[in-house]
């Protein structure tokens, strides 16, 4: 299991153990994380999971794909430390990450 | 004199049906602080899942059950939300505000949130209940579907939308020869532009799945009991080992339809999810509901959809604000491809290509005069979410720019 943070964008914090393999966004949409809405499930289809990586953890949550990119150029609030988490699959690596969430997702 | 329905976090809700919507209702509920008791009737024997991966990952193997349902088991527990699975609502009588179950069980509701979905639409034609004749809508139905797939089997399908050109492709994926049967003359006919229709064609032709069009299926013959071929009218027959009907789907009315609800093709609904009977709401592919940006009531079949209507619904329940309102839109997956769409085609009155077809990259945007209406993307995210923007903004575009791929979206949109 890691242990990941979720912080709501009002400051209310999650902390959850996510089972390895999963994606984060899955471990907050199965545990009802408000702010998460993930629409397509995790086809990288909708940009409802924005989330913030803090920057000390981007080498450990992998590059982003060219489509993540192009859909994150388009979503609201966007910042360089964004990302789709239906795109960052759970690992031991990440055990500990702590993420942000936006005000909104549309 | 009616009385005065007010919001109450403490109110018990009753969910019927346990799909999308009604799982989501649940969620958004808890989320919004919702205390009172939550029961959720559903007839399948499965917790709330999602059914689009059942066409396409689940369908080649690359998603279990587990990270298809929208919740663990024991979310449900925690969040205190009473599941009444393999239960069947028979009727709704709204003046006792009951819901009776075929178990005999009448459950009380303060709120009734009506999520049953939609089921697949039959053939009434002869061996229509073949055994191997198969629907695609279920996990149940989905895993008939898997288990008839593989190497050297054949496929028939029947219908091109959306869910029989996604089975093709999973077929194929699985080392199956797959056939579309469609009535019209282009698949895609009832959902899509005809340049879409031309390309996804063309695309599934390029990877093995052969195509019979203007065709009218006139029976499944069979063997044994098992159906061996779709038989159309003029005598060909498409020989095969499963045959998958996908020729759209009804709203599940009855239940609304018998205790007097308003019904039209959907139970008609608000803006709030709300039915004629200010105690019921209706969700979700079951929901009739108004388009405000095009200004008329529609049924849409999608996840989006089925969100944006259970968080209305919640909202509604526990007296907070409602969600701003979406553009419809709608994704699917067929091999490297990943269609998005934003709005519906309503009123447009004429449609621009931007990007390159044979590329497999391109959009085409529908137009009322300078406004767009809706945009189907082609593997590009960016007009696809620009696009999504200038629906819901009704912002007008240059028409000019946006034919010319060597502008850029964000200053299309500007």
């Amino acid at each position: 299991m890691a242990k990941i943070t979720y912080i709501e964008f009002d400051g209310t914090e999650h902390v959850l153990d996510v089972k390895p393999g999963l994606t984060v966004m899955e471990g907050a949409v199965k545990n009802n994380v408000p702010g998460i809405d993930a629409d397509c499930g995790g086809a990288c289809a909708c940009a409802t999971c924005h989330v913030y990586v803090d920057d000390a953890w981007a080498d450990r949550t992998g590059e982003k794909s060219a489509m993540e990119e192009s859909m994150l150029d388009f979503a609201e609030n966007v910042e360089p430390t964004s990302r789709l988490s239906c795109q960052i699959k759970v690992s031991d690596a990440l055990d500990g990450l702590v993420v942000r969430l936006p005000e909104n997702q549309h | 004199m009616s009385e005065a329905v007010v919001s109450d976090p403490k109110a018990k809700v009753v969910i019927v049906g346990a799909g999308h919507a009604g799982g989501s209702a649940a969620a958004f509920l808890r989320q919004y602080g919702h205390e009172g008791p939550i029961v959720m009737i559903g007839e399948e024997p499965l917790l709330p899942y999602q059914r689009p991966p059942l066409s396409k990952a689940w369908l080649k193997g690359e998603a279990d059950a587990d990270s298809l349902a929208l919740k663990p088991q024991e979310w449900y527990a925690e969040a205190n939300v009473a599941l009444r699975l393999e239960g069947v609502a028979t009727s709704l009588n709204r003046g006792d505000r009951t819901v009776s179950l075929a178990s005999g069980e009448v459950i009380s509701y303060d709120f009734l949130i009506l999520a049953t979905g939609a089921r697949a639409r039959e053939l009434p034609i002869p061996g229509a209940d073949l055994s191997g004749v198969l629907a695609l809508r279920t996990a149940a139905d989905a895993e008939a579907l898997k288990a008839a797939l593989g190497p050297g089997k054949r496929l028939a399908v029947v219908g091109g939308g959306y869910v029989g050109l996604e089975a093709a492709a999973s077929a194929r994926a699985l080392g199956a020869e797959a056939t579309v049967i469609e009535r019209e003359s282009r698949v895609l006919a009832r959902v899509a532009c005809e340049t879409l229709s031309t390309f996804f064609q063309d695309y599934h032709g390029a990877r093995g799945v052969k195509f019979e069009l203007n065709a009218n299926v006139e029976a499944f013959e069979g063997a044994d009991g098992h159906v061996t071929g779709v038989r159309l009218k003029g005598g060909e027959v498409v020989a095969c080992d499963a045959a998958l009907v996908g020729v759209g789907a009804h709203a599940n009315v009855e239940l609304a339809q018998d205790a007097g609800l308003e019904c039209a093709g959907g139970i008609v609904v608000d803006l709030e999810a709300r039915t004629s009977d200010p105690r019921v709401f209706a969700i979700g592919d079951v929901a009739h509901r108004p388009l405000p940006l095009y200004e008329r009531q529609f049924r849409l079949e999608s996840v989006p959809n089925a969100l944006e209507q259970a968080k209305q619904a919640a909202a509604a329940i526990v007296g907070r604000a409602g969600p701003a309102p979406e553009v419809p839109w709608f994704w699917s997956d067929q091999y490297d491809l990943k269609l998005q769409i934003a709005g519906l085609p309503f009123d447009a009155d004429s449609t621009i290509v931007r990007g390159d077809v044979a590329a497999a990259k391109f959009a085409v945007f529908h137009l009322k005069g300078d406004l767009v209406q809706a945009v189907e993307a082609v593997n590009a995210p960016p007009e696809f979410m620009a696009g999504k923007q200038l629906i819901a903004k009704r912002t007008p575009v240059s028409k000019t720019k946006l034919s010319d791929p060597a502008i850029s979206m964000k200053e299309v949109a500007a």
